[in-house]
């Protein structure tokens, strides 16, 4: 029985928009996909509460572009946008996580042994929260395509990894941000898993001259949508 | 009206922006009762994942300035994690119902293109009998797979397999949120 006291839960993922747990082309997938179906959760506290990040805890690392006072390799960016969910409501106060590899295309990590040098000036982890009107910023240095090993002479387009939380658990988002006129984009089975195109094109920033800085770096703006509060419960 | 982001796997490297001392949520001086819960999560093949990024939050006790309910631990090389945290009470459920002492618990990990989530309850609560969830999963294996079990004192421990094991090993039960 549903009861008037019941929190709003969140409203399903419009369809095609999110990509599956199997994915023929992505490698990794196959021995770590559930076989069995979802079990359909009703949302109740534990999924439409969520961790709060106080930056007094969670220090920012804003700039990820200068490391100890001396400036990173490659191709300075600035990245912005803004956090809404699907009733264009913005998210104040949430924390993004950013990470990514170097402009060589290496990652500071142990785990990656590409043949590219490591920057001693780069680590890649930024920590950056939302205004009081859902905006982010961040200063970095544009990474470098590199290549893995999902099939012969594979290689993943230039990317950002961002970690959302928003404001209850269900709404949870781990994604990654793109650039525009990658080539590699219609050869990489991760951005080509998700099936709708319009929802896969939204994860490529734009190019934005309004936050690109004379004589010092491009400026691009990522816009992110988390799901919004449904007036009615979920289907069973 | 625009449409939810999509998402796209935390990949291989995700540890940097791995903070070990995020999986002690007890750490800025929580007050409570301390367990702990282990486990490992495991792949198709019956192998350790050992890069995957397990994250856990709790309903209750409510999040505050010494208690942030939520914590992130990485696997090990043999597919291990480690949480310390408070012991959770009961929450409320939808309608009038109570939901039975559990743990929210995401699985994210290269291969997945999304967070995996599950729950832990806890063994040998009476209240389990009574949870909605619980109650909804006939197969006992399956349901099974939802309840740590005491490992020690204040211990527990739940293995989470993505996948059915090459011996037909019960996969764990995920959730569509």
């Amino acid at each position: 029985m549903e009861s008037a006291r019941d929190p709003a839960p969140f409203r399903p993922y419009q369809p095609g928009t999110q990509p599956p747990y199997d994915a023929a082309a992505y490698g990794s997938t196959h021995k770590r996909h559930p076989l069995e179906n979802l079990i359909r959760l009703p949302h109740a506290i534990t999924e439409t509460t969520g961790p709060q990040f106080s930056p007094a805890h969670f220090p920012p690392i804003r700039d990820l572009s200068v490391l100890n006072g001396k400036a990173a390799l490659g191709e300075r960016i600035i990245v912005h946008g803004r956090i809404t969910d699907e009733d264009s409501r913005p998210v104040p106060h949430t924390i993004v996580e950013i990470w990514q590899a170097n402009a060589s295309g290496r990652y500071q990590h142990p785990g990656d042994q590409h043949d590219a040098p490591l920057d001693p000036n780069f680590r890649g982890e930024g920590r950056v929260f939302t205004d009081d009107d859902g905006w982010y910023r961040f200063t970095s240095i544009k990474p470098g395509a590199y290549p893995w090993r999902n099939h012969h002479n594979a290689w993943r387009p230039n990317h950002i990894h961002f970690s959302f939380f928003g404001s209850g658990f269900a709404q949870r988002l781990i994604t990654q941000m793109y650039f525009p006129g990658d080539p590699l984009l219609e050869l990489d089975p991760i951005f080509l898993s998700i099936p709708d195109e319009a929802a896969r094109n939204r994860l490529i920033c734009k190019l934005d001259m309004s936050v690109t800085e004379p004589e010092w770096a491009l400026g691009y703006r990522f816009d992110i949508v988390l799901r919004g509060r449904g007036a009615t419960p979920m289907e069973g | 009206m625009p449409a939810a982001t999509s998402g796209q796997t935390i990949g291989p490297f995700w540890h940097l922006i791995e903070h070990p001392e995020w999986a002690d949520l007890t750490r800025f001086g929580a007050a409570g009762e301390r367990v702990t819960l282990t486990g490992s999560v495991i792949d198709g093949d019956g192998n350790p994942v050992t890069d995957a990024a397990v994250e856990l939050w709790q309903a209750d006790p409510p999040a505050d300035d010494r208690f942030p309910a939520f914590g992130r631990c990485r696997t090990d090389e043999r597919g291990e994690f480690h949480f310390t945290t408070l012991k959770p009470g009961p929450v409320p459920g939808r309608g009038n119902a109570q939901q039975a002492p559990h743990f929210a618990i995401t699985v994210h990990a290269r291969g997945l293109l999304k967070g995996l989530v599950t729950r832990a309850y806890f063994a040998d609560d009476a209240r389990n009998e009574t949870d909605s969830l619980l109650s909804s999963i006939e197969d006992p294996k399956r349901r099974g797979t939802l309840i740590a079990q005491p490992d020690g004192s204040k211990r527990w421990r739940i293995d989470i397999r993505l996948q059915r094991g090459p011996q037909g090993e019960t996969e764990t039960v995920f959730l569509g949120v």
